[in-house]
């Protein structure tokens, strides 16, 4: 087993029990570190196929974005265990049927002749920039694809927005222009007083 | 390669590698450990200038050995768990605030060849590293099972998603004009015979400011310090830390410090090329810049009153954000005229 061979399995080791620990950890936020846990590893892997901009992508977006604001909202919720272990037993085969389905949809994908051998990926210099290459890729070939998936995640975060706008009656927010525009002379009267005679 | 390591090199075999990429972290890491507990001692004397007193002078000559003091009084302390709380993720927090501290000095440049990993992803590297020290300080809010712990965890995560949107665009236009991730070549990217003319602060100076700015929310500094904000939530995050746990905690936000003054000097000042173009480039300038931004730190820390928690938030997303997002493509413009000199 060469050196690649030993980090990838190490960190695929990792990214599987990291995977099922978030499926059968108890506390909630235990669930989103493992979660955590599992992208820096798939991240690790990714780096080790040279997909160096994916990679520190993946950490930056989903570990230190993402994850992050999920953590806040999971720590902030009170979560009942048992009220949400109840229908174990009753999901579990439609639970089943699921999974069941997904493992084969990856072995039929991952088992395609399409699917390069990755052990075939050309290996390239140490200088060879990865971010260059996706670069031309995404706005010469790929330019309309991306500006699509762009224009829909733009929709998507102003439908986001406008359905958790309300407007209530009687709010009291600051008017930060006003407070701009204030004047030391609008709202200060200096008063000279006599000193009180002495006693 | 230094000829005097090779018979060494040649001793060891394959254990040279890991063996030799040690020692570069020891000598990176050391001198960052010592100039944290330096920083503080600074940071004491200068506040203490600032508001004429005299500042910590009794352990040493002026003061020189109160670091070490300080250490050695927070090695000795007990470290109390709380009952009630999450005992391993407790200890591991303060870890994971001072491990991307640390990380991310992999890929800064001192000069034109000290460097530990000369890698092309280096700015994407340093922004993905400095978004994870938020994890060590959400864990130990939620971890200490304290109302006051929690709140201050609460509003550093907010506090640092919001900063690091105006933080990453303000990078973008740097590696727009450098046309470059790699640390190394945005320093070569401002050399030129205009000494300071050619550096990015030109070009990019309200960048510059963001970045500035953002970086000092980042680090959780005063006027950004919400999250410990001891006269709201008494320490925030860390008031249930005591002894080296609380030192973690101390270590990583200062290493963060350093690093955002090393950032900022790499990407706006130049790095260590010289400001004028009689004199020769040398690592010194770094320093001296690094220590001008650090200054800039306490400076800001004793004059600044603290920001309001809305008016903070304001300015990250309704100032920053589009103010970036401006000048993204002024730049971009702006390069494809003759008017770029950068």
């Amino acid at each position: 087993m060469s050196f690649f061979d030993v980090v990838f399995y190490l960190f695929a080791t990792i990214t599987v029990m990291a995977g099922m620990g978030v499926v059968v950890a108890r506390n909630p936020v235990h669930a989103a570190l493992f979660l955590v846990l599992a992208f820096c590893s798939a991240a690790g892997i990714w780096m080790l196929l040279e997909a160096e901009f994916l990679a520190i992508t993946l950490v930056l977006v989903y570990v230190g974005a993402v994850m992050v604001l999920f953590l806040f909202v999971v720590m902030m919720l009170d979560i009942n265990l048992v009220k949400l272990r109840e229908g174990f037993w009753r999901w579990f085969p439609f639970g089943a049927l699921l999974a069941g389905l997904m493992v084969f949809e990856m072995i039929w994908v991952l088992g395609s002749p399409q699917i390069a051998d990755v052990s075939n990926t050309v290996v390239r210099a140490a200088d060879y920039s990865n971010t260059k290459e996706l670069g031309r890729l995404i706005y010469t070939d790929y330019v309309y694809p991306f500006e699509i998936a762009a224009v829909i995640l733009l929709v998507a975060m102003v439908a986001a927005i406008a359905l958790t706008l309300r407007r209530r009656p009687g709010v009291k927010t600051q008017n930060i222009a006003e407070q701009v525009k204030a004047k030391k002379a609008d709202r200060l009267r200096i008063v000279s007083m006599k000193s009180e005679p002495k006693v | 390669m230094m000829e005097w390591l090779l018979p060494i090199q040649n001793l060891l075999g394959p254990a040279w590698l890991p063996i030799w990429t040690a020692v570069k972290i020891m000598v990176i890491v050391g001198p960052l450990m010592g100039a944290v507990a330096y920083l503080t001692l600074a940071e004491r004397k200068v506040i203490g200038w600032m508001q004429i007193r005299i500042g910590p002078n009794r352990v040493g000559p002026f003061g020189l050995l109160q670091p070490l003091a300080d250490g050695i009084k927070l090695l000795m302390k007990e470290i109390i768990i709380p009952s009630g709380s999450n005992k391993f993720l407790f200890v591991i927090a303060p870890v994971m605030v001072l491990m991307p501290a640390l990380a991310a000095w992999a890929v800064v440049p001192f000069n034109a060849e000290l460097v530990l990993a000369d890698v092309n992803a280096g700015l994407l590297y340093i922004l993905a590293m400095t978004s994870l020290g938020v994890y060590g300080v959400i864990i130990a809010g939620w971890a200490s099972n304290s109302k006051y712990a929690f709140l201050g965890a609460l509003r550093s995560a907010a506090q640092i998603v919001s900063y690091e949107i105006a933080m990453g665009f303000a990078l973008v236009t740097v590696l727009m004009a450098a046309q470059s991730l790699n640390l190394g070549e945005i320093v070569r990217g401002q050399q030129g015979s205009y000494g300071m003319l050619n550096w990015y602060i030109i070009p990019l100076f309200p960048m510059f400011l963001v970045y500035l700015i953002s970086g000092v929310a980042e680090t959780n500094r005063a006027p950004f310090d919400v999250a410990e904000g001891e006269s709201e939530i008494v320490a925030g995050f860390h008031v249930e830390y005591s002894g080296m746990a609380f030192a973690l905690f101390f270590l990583g936000e200062y290493a963060n410090m350093i690093l955002v003054a090393f950032l900022t000097s790499i990407m706006f000042l130049g790095g260590w090329l010289s400001p004028v173009s009689f004199l020769p480039d040398s690592i010194a300038w770094m320093f001296a810049k690094v220590a001008f931004v650090l200054f800039l730190f306490l400076w800001f820390r004793a004059t600044f009153p603290r920001y309001r928690y809305d008016q903070l938030m304001r300015l990250g997303w309704k100032v920053f954000i589009p103010i970036t997002i401006v000048w993204v493509v002024v730049v971009g413009g702006w390069m494809q005229t003759p008017y770029w000199l950068w």
